[in-house]
This record gives C-alpha cells, sequence and structure tokens, in this order.
C-alpha cells in the first residue's frame, strides 16, 4: 500500500507519466487506486509530434498497467519519509 | 516473524538510500538513488539517468541519456536491480 499513499500524496500536483508505448503525458493528478490506475486532468501530451491523437484531449484515465515512469520533481516528494515506509514494508 | 528469514527482497531494502543501477525491459537502463521500493519491485529513484539503447541505420549500438530528479518506475517493467559496482 505503500505506492497507493505515495499516489494519494501527490493528488492535486502536476505530474508527467511515460507510458509504455512511448507516449508522455503530463496533467494534473486527479485520483489513484490500488493498481495505480490514474485520473489526470489539463492533459498535454509532451511528444505531440509524435503522437497527435491526444492533442484535443483534456482529462484521461489511464490503466496502471500501461505506466512505465512517473516522473516528479524533488519537491513533490518527502525522500525520508519514503525510505522509513519502505524500511518497515508497508 | 518474517524478520529471521532472509528473502530476496532483502538485498533491495539494504540498498536504500544507495545508488543502484537497474536494467529494465526494452532495451533501457536506470541509475539512480533508491529511496522506496515494495514486493512488486516498483521503485523510486532520485537524480536518476536513464540510458535508452537503440542501433541506427548501420546497426551500429546508440545510448541516449534522460534524467529525471524523481522517477517512480512501475515494477513489472524490471528486470534486475544491483548496486552499480557489481555490474
Amino acid at each position: 500500500m505503500l505506492f497507493l499513499s505515495f499516489f494519494k500524496t501527490l493528488v492535486d500536483r502536476e505530474i508527467t507519466v511515460e507510458l509504455k508505448n512511448g507516449v508522455e503525458i503530463r496533467g494534473v493528478l486527479k485520483t489513484a487506486d490500488q493498481y495505480f490506475n490514474l485520473k489526470l486532468d489539463n492533459v498535454t501530451c509532451i511528444n505531440e509530434s509524435k503522437f497527435p491523437h491526444l492533442s484535443s484531449v483534456k482529462s484521461i484515465f489511464l490503466r496502471g498497467s500501461t505506466v512505465r515512469y512517473v516522473h516528479l520533481t524533488n519537491n513533490d516528494v518527502d525522500t525520508n519519509l519514503l525510505q522509513d515506509a519502505s524500511r518497515r514494508g508497508e | 516473524m518474517s524478520e529471521s528469514k532472509s528473502e530476496p527482497l532483502d538485498l533491495v531494502r539494504l540498498l536504500l538510500d544507495e545508488k543502484i543501477h537497474v536494467k529494465l525491459r526494452g532495451a533501457r537502463e536506470l541509475s539512480g538513488k533508491l529511496q522506496a521500493y515494495d514486493s512488486h519491485c516498483n521503485l523510486v529513484l532520485s537524480d536518476a539517468v536513464e540510458t535508452i539503447y537503440d542501433t541506427n541505420e548501420n546497426n551500429e549500438l546508440i545510448s541516449r541519456n534522460k534524467t529525471s530528479e524523481i522517477l517512480f518506475v512501475r515494477g513489472d517493467s524490471v528486470i534486475l536491480v544491483s548496486s552499480p559496482s557489481d555490474e
């Protein structure tokens, strides 16, 4: 449940999700569930020239299994909190 | 209870707050400091550098790097986790 709590702390923050097919989507995280399904608002596709079919999408549901990475910045996370939670095996 | 029994992920626990090397599906590798992991090998790395390997039109191996301050990696892409020294 560690990473579910982790994603809950990121709600209302702007994140960049890189999918396994190469699409990179930036948007505001609205909800996350146990499968790491994500809902993003105000989305923009970063590599839009490569994937123009997403250019008019404003809000998106992402199935967790299609995610490769989530890119974040240092002020999105408390690394000490993450390390402690991992050691406890939460 | 589980404290006395050793399991494979104990090794990963020892790597917390250390620089690690991760091999991923799709000819990708990562290095960065391990901040979090779970039993699915979902990871959070800080100061992550991703190396993507590919071949050019002459079939020569090329690689490019991408950096990220904090990177969450979904566990199903992970092939192996090691410390950088024992590559």
